[in-house]
């Protein structure tokens, strides 16, 4: 059980935020790149999800699992996009992607009147409060991974 | 529950097999009089709703038939072009039937070579070691689940998230492909797969997995 790592983009594919906790290995690219790569990728699968799609979705896209870890994703009606990579035994991390953006996106950020929107985040209350919030989970654990 | 489609792409990342078993109906028929309604436009060589979502149209449905008459691609049977012609008063009232554009054979290869990249992606972004591609992928109406074989062929499954024994499914699959694609003197390898044998063992597996959901110990 564990939390790997989270990045929020927002609407245009900027990455306003990443930090990362157990992570065990890098891509290998810088990290400008694999911003780059992780968005377009969502982007691909969306497409390629609502094409494939044999009935109309309402969500869409959730989460992907590979062998060794899972992706999973939220995205507000405004196109913002949160990804958590998390180890298998993590079900769905629906509710605490969701948490992030009402409890700590729109009340730290959007409500502050010195944060640019659209920039990468700079908020140290944000990143303390969220550092916290992800510590916090039931399902984050270090040790165990 | 359902199985809704099987995939099979070579390690090239190209369609070599393609089978839809279960295609859910979500159409809507109504009759329109003059002038319509809807704001249509044309994507991808269709015409889709883009605006006046209603009675079970949904935006992004395409144009499936108009007076019971299917349409071929933007145009009508008889050659007519369908915005034009809905335009015409005297064509009215007019029924339409709309629902989801199903994928042609050139889509169905465009998105099996995505799935082959977005794979690799998958895998090059683990924060973990050693991680393989995508295996499963959720959304909504749908679970993706694919298993790739040590010779980098991928077995795709496309399934209602509630059906179970996928896994079983796809190894199942596999052996099918070997016994009856593989171990055809006719087959030549990374070819598109035409074997009747092949056909009939994994219409009665999807049949048996949508039943049972696993093929017991052992298979």
């Amino acid at each position: 059980m564990t939390v790997h790592n989270l990045y929020i983009f927002d609407r245009n594919g900027t990455c306003l935020y990443y930090n990362e906790w157990n992570r065990k290995k890098q891509a290998g690219i810088s990290k400008e790149e694999e911003f780059k790569l992780m968005y377009g990728m969502l982007f691909s699968i969306r497409s390629f999800v609502s094409k494939m799609s044999p009935l109309d979705m309402k969500d869409g896209f959730l989460s992907f699992q590979t062998s060794r870890y899972r992706l999973h994703y939220y995205e507000t009606p405004t196109g913002l996009k949160f990804v958590l990579n998390t180890d298998l035994s993590v079900g769905s991390a629906r509710d605490t992607l969701q948490h992030i953006y009402s409890n700590l996106y729109v009340e730290l950020l959007v409500k502050n009147p010195v944060c640019v929107l659209g920039q990468s985040l700079e908020s140290e209350l944000f990143s303390s409060r969220l550092d916290a919030f992800i510590r916090g989970l039931p399902y984050y654990s270090p040790r165990a991974a | 529950m359902a199985i809704f489609s099987v995939y099979v792409v070579n390690k090239a990342g190209g369609l070599i097999y393609q089978y839809d078993n279960y295609v859910p109906r979500a159409e809507a028929e109504k009759t329109f009089s003059y002038p319509l309604d809807l704001v249509l436009k044309i994507h991808d060589e269709k015409v889709v709703v883009s605006f006046g979502q209603r009675d079970g149209i949904r935006v992004g449905h395409a144009v499936l038939s108009i007076n019971g008459v299917d349409v071929i691609g933007k145009n009508t049977a008889d050659g007519k072009d369908i915005i034009e012609y809905l335009k015409d008063a005297s064509n009215y009232p007019v029924s339409i039937r709309f629902g989801r554009a199903r994928l042609s054979s050139n889509e169905k290869l465009m998105l099996a070579s995505m799935f082959h990249s977005l794979f690799a992606i998958g895998s090059q972004l683990s924060p973990e070691v050693g991680s393989s591609g995508i295996e499963m992928l959720e959304t909504d109406v749908f679970k993706l689940h694919c298993y790739q074989t040590l010779t980098g062929i991928k077995f795709i499954v496309l399934a209602d998230p509630r059906q179970s024994g996928i896994d079983a499914l796809l190894r199942k699959i596999y052996e099918i492909y070997s016994d009856f694609a593989l171990k055809n003197p006719f087959y030549s390898l990374e070819m598109p797969i035409r074997c009747e044998l092949f056909d009939q063992n994994l219409k009665s597996a999807l049949e048996i997995a949508e039943k049972a959901g696993n093929f017991g110990a052992g298979s």
